[in-house]
């Protein structure tokens, strides 16, 4: 599959030269020196923990999937600083990303490594309630800089957290800048607007909305925006958990609200890849696109400062428009970590300030999730996005992410590609996804 | 076996055990825990203690509850068709071609075998090349907007042209392998009685080949059921492409672990193997008899 994992592909096209260059000597001398700093308060904030287990604590391993060079480089350093700041080294176990994924349960049941990288959503929530993760909440009341939506995203179903947000990309609706001011097209905020534009780009000769679904997965995120904005976050968590019927009114209308919007898609989406379409936005065939920042993948040098974004437009004004897909990856600890003090420190380090600045210094596309973090090096895309997320009052993570990866992968894609195909038929397809949703949540 | 000193003996038991124990090992042990585990619930989390039985249940699901099954199925039999009736007897049309020694006859089988040699990866790349809807070669030549992948009443046709293309390579390089072992004189004895060259191929060289037309026969079988990578590439077998092999691969491998209602639909797949397997050697064991 080509989709961007994290920001790592993203990340890798958008280094400019003058930090791909950088010697990597200065660099670590910088996180050697934040690390110093840092290391301090550490030590003072841990009190005498660290003491007595002086030889357990020397040592912390970190499971990584971060298998892309740039992405793994900036791990290594982050850890660096760590190492230097609290002399504890770190191994990292670096496993390819799908390869990661796919082994998860394998994983977590064997001997994982005492830190592993993950990412926030029903599966964190899902190995926490198993006892598989480690409670994180000591580190939690260490950590700043996070906004109480980051908080919510890293909280199990007990309350308490078992997770630390490392960065993050959101879902919006794309567009360029030069094709909107050419026509006098005006960002919509509302559903209505949003149709009456999508006419208008129509009749100027444009396809409205571009639209690819041919891997599945991208369509998750119309589906997860118009759920959000007609029937709100806690019921687009709860249908994703299982607790909340396909089958109610709710459902039918986020259904019929996208049949209704679907001659504005993009035609034939189910053999177009995420690329093609994001291609006919690039050419100016295309008026909008609803994707992940990553879309900026197939943009470069003017067309990506051409590339502009807006969150999708309310629906219901009871509602509102401030929830977004922005999956986060980040940092969990195992369940027996081999020294829990170490652990601790190193998942407090990966959360701080500190470790968020030499991932922005090294890796300057990253959205990091600490708002502590130096992001001058930001572009004004980027910022955009901070922003945006920053002001979210709830954050969701994606559909194949908040719900089980059975349930998403085997049920949900197959469903919303036969809605795409025929959208007529919205009763018996939520029924069939009904039946087998009770089938698999049961088991 | 007086006949047969200590060492022979030996060696013999070990000649025997070793085969048995991996294919007992790698064939039959997974096999059976398959069967076992399609009639429970396991999600691959926790120990095998915990795993509770729940009888024919994933089975009435997979028929039932599970909409991509019966155009799985659908596929994989007109996949065997397909294979069957186009593709195995084209490649041996071209494998008799071939063997009338043309010109430039190599470069023929290379061209025709090139496929079968190809990474799967690559295949995939070189097809999506070919049937993009927006930048593929097919519409951008001929000008038309058929969605070759998307429109499952399309793509599973598409991917039929790409498969037979490989199979078709295979198939000849099979077949010419068998015609170059035919005794020439068979040939020279049917000329000198005035057979025609079709009667002669029919009447003589067929029947000769039946050992190998048997082979071709059963790897036409085994392809098309357990055809898989291409529509993996494609799609992950999704949207008009499903087969069973790869309604399996999506429940049971990766990070879905449906593992118990995966197994069933495995389970299906090895019972229908099973079928074919069986008039297979059934047909072969009465042949020896004679």
């Amino acid at each position: 599959m080509s989709r961007p994992r994290t920001q790592a592909e993203y990340l890798a096209r958008l280094v400019p030269p003058s930090v791909a260059g950088l010697n990597r000597r200065s660099l670590l001398a910088g996180a050697a020196g934040t690390g110093a700093l840092l290391g301090t308060g550490l030590l003072a904030g841990c009190g005498d923990s660290d003491s007595g287990s002086g030889s357990d604590a020397k040592r912390v391993s970190l499971g990584s999937n971060q298998s892309d060079p740039k992405p793994k480089d900036v791990l290594a350093k982050v850890t660096a600083g760590f190492t230097t700041s609290a002399g504890t080294s770190v191994d990292i176990n670096t496993v390819d990303h799908n390869t990661f994924q796919e082994n998860i349960n394998n994983y977590l049941q064997g001997k994982p490594d005492d830190v592993f990288t993950w990412f926030a959503g029903y599966r964190m929530r899902f190995f926490a309630a198993k006892g598989l993760a480690g409670d994180l909440s000591d580190v939690w009341g260490k950590l700043d800089g996070y906004s109480d939506a980051f908080k919510k995203a890293s909280t199990g179903d007990d309350g308490k957290q078992y997770f630390v947000p490392a960065s993050y990309y959101p879902w919006a609706v794309f567009y360029r800048k030069s094709v909107w001011q050419q026509r006098g097209y005006q960002v919509p905020t509302t559903l209505d607007q949003f149709t009456a534009l999508g006419a208008q780009m129509k009749k100027d000769g444009l396809t409205p909305i571009a639209f690819a679904d041919k891997d599945g997965w991208p369509a998750m995120g119309t589906f997860d925006i118009l759920n959000l904005r007609i029937n709100g976050y806690q019921f687009h968590i709860d249908l994703m958990a299982g607790k909340e019927a396909w089958t109610s009114d709710k459902v039918k209308k986020v259904f019929d609200t996208w049949a209704g919007l679907l001659p504005l898609h993009q035609p034939d989406a189910l053999g177009r890849t995420w690329q093609e379409a994001a291609q006919s936005l690039q050419q100016k065939k295309s008026g909008m696109y609803l994707l992940g920042l990553f879309v900026g993948q197939q943009f470069s040098g003017a067309d990506l400062e051409d590339l502009d974004f807006f969150t999708f437009p309310e629906v219901d004004s009871t509602i509102g428009a401030k929830a977004l897909d922005a999956p986060i990856d980040g940092y969990m600890m195992a369940r027996k970590p081999k020294s829990k003090d170490a652990a601790t420190k190193l998942l407090t380090y990966l959360g701080s300030k500190e470790a968020a600045d030499i991932t922005v210094k090294n890796d300057p596309s990253t959205l990091v999730a600490n708002t502590g973090a130096d992001t001058a090096g930001y572009t004004a895309l980027q910022k955009k996005a901070a922003e945006l997320v920053g002001s979210a009052t709830e954050i969701a993570q994606f559909l194949d992410r908040d719900t089980r990866p059975d349930f998403a992968s085997t049920v949900i894609i197959p469903a919303l590609q036969q809605f795409i195909k025929d959208p007529k038929d919205i009763g018996g397809l939520l029924t069939s996804i009904e039946n087998q949703k009770k089938s698999i949540f049961t088991s | 076996m007086r006949l047969l000193s200590r060492t022979d003996r030996v060696v013999i038991t070990l000649m025997v055990l070793v085969p048995l124990l991996l294919v007992v090992g790698l064939v039959w042990l997974p096999a059976a825990a398959t069967v076992l585990l399609s009639g429970t619930d396991w999600d691959g989390i926790g120990p095998l203690g915990e795993i509770d039985w729940v009888g024919w249940r994933n089975y009435d699901d997979v028929v039932s509850n599970y909409p991509p099954f019966v155009p799985a199925v659908q596929n994989n039999l007109l996949w065997l068709a397909a294979l069957f009736v186009v593709a195995t007897p084209f490649g041996m049309f071209l494998a008799v071609l071939l063997d009338k020694e043309l010109r430039g006859s190599r470069i023929y089988q290379t061209a025709l075998y090139l496929p079968v040699v190809l990474s799967l990866a690559l295949i995939g790349f070189v097809w999506q090349l070919i049937y993009s809807r927006d930048q593929g070669l097919l519409n951008g030549v001929f000008g038309g907007d058929t969605d070759w992948y998307g429109d499952p009443n399309v793509n599973i046709w598409a991917v039929l042209v790409a498969a037979g293309w490989r199979h078709v390579g295979y198939i000849m390089l099979l077949y010419l392998a068998g015609l170059k072992g035919v005794d020439p004189s068979l040939r020279e004895a049917a000329a000198v009685d005035g057979a025609s060259e079709t009667r002669t191929f029919f009447r003589v060289v067929f029947p000769v080949m039946r050992p190998i037309n048997i082979i071709v026969l059963v790897v036409t079988v085994i392809e098309s059921l357990r055809a898989f990578d291409l529509v993996w590439v494609i799609n992950k077998g999704r949207n008009g492409l499903e087969l069973i092999s790869a309604l399996v691969t999506q429940n049971v491998v990766g990070e879905a672990s449906r593992i118990g209602f995966g197994s069933a639909l495995a389970t299906i797949m090895l019972a229908v193997s099973l079928v074919f397997i069986t008039l297979y050697l059934w047909t072969v064991m009465r042949e020896e008899k004679r």
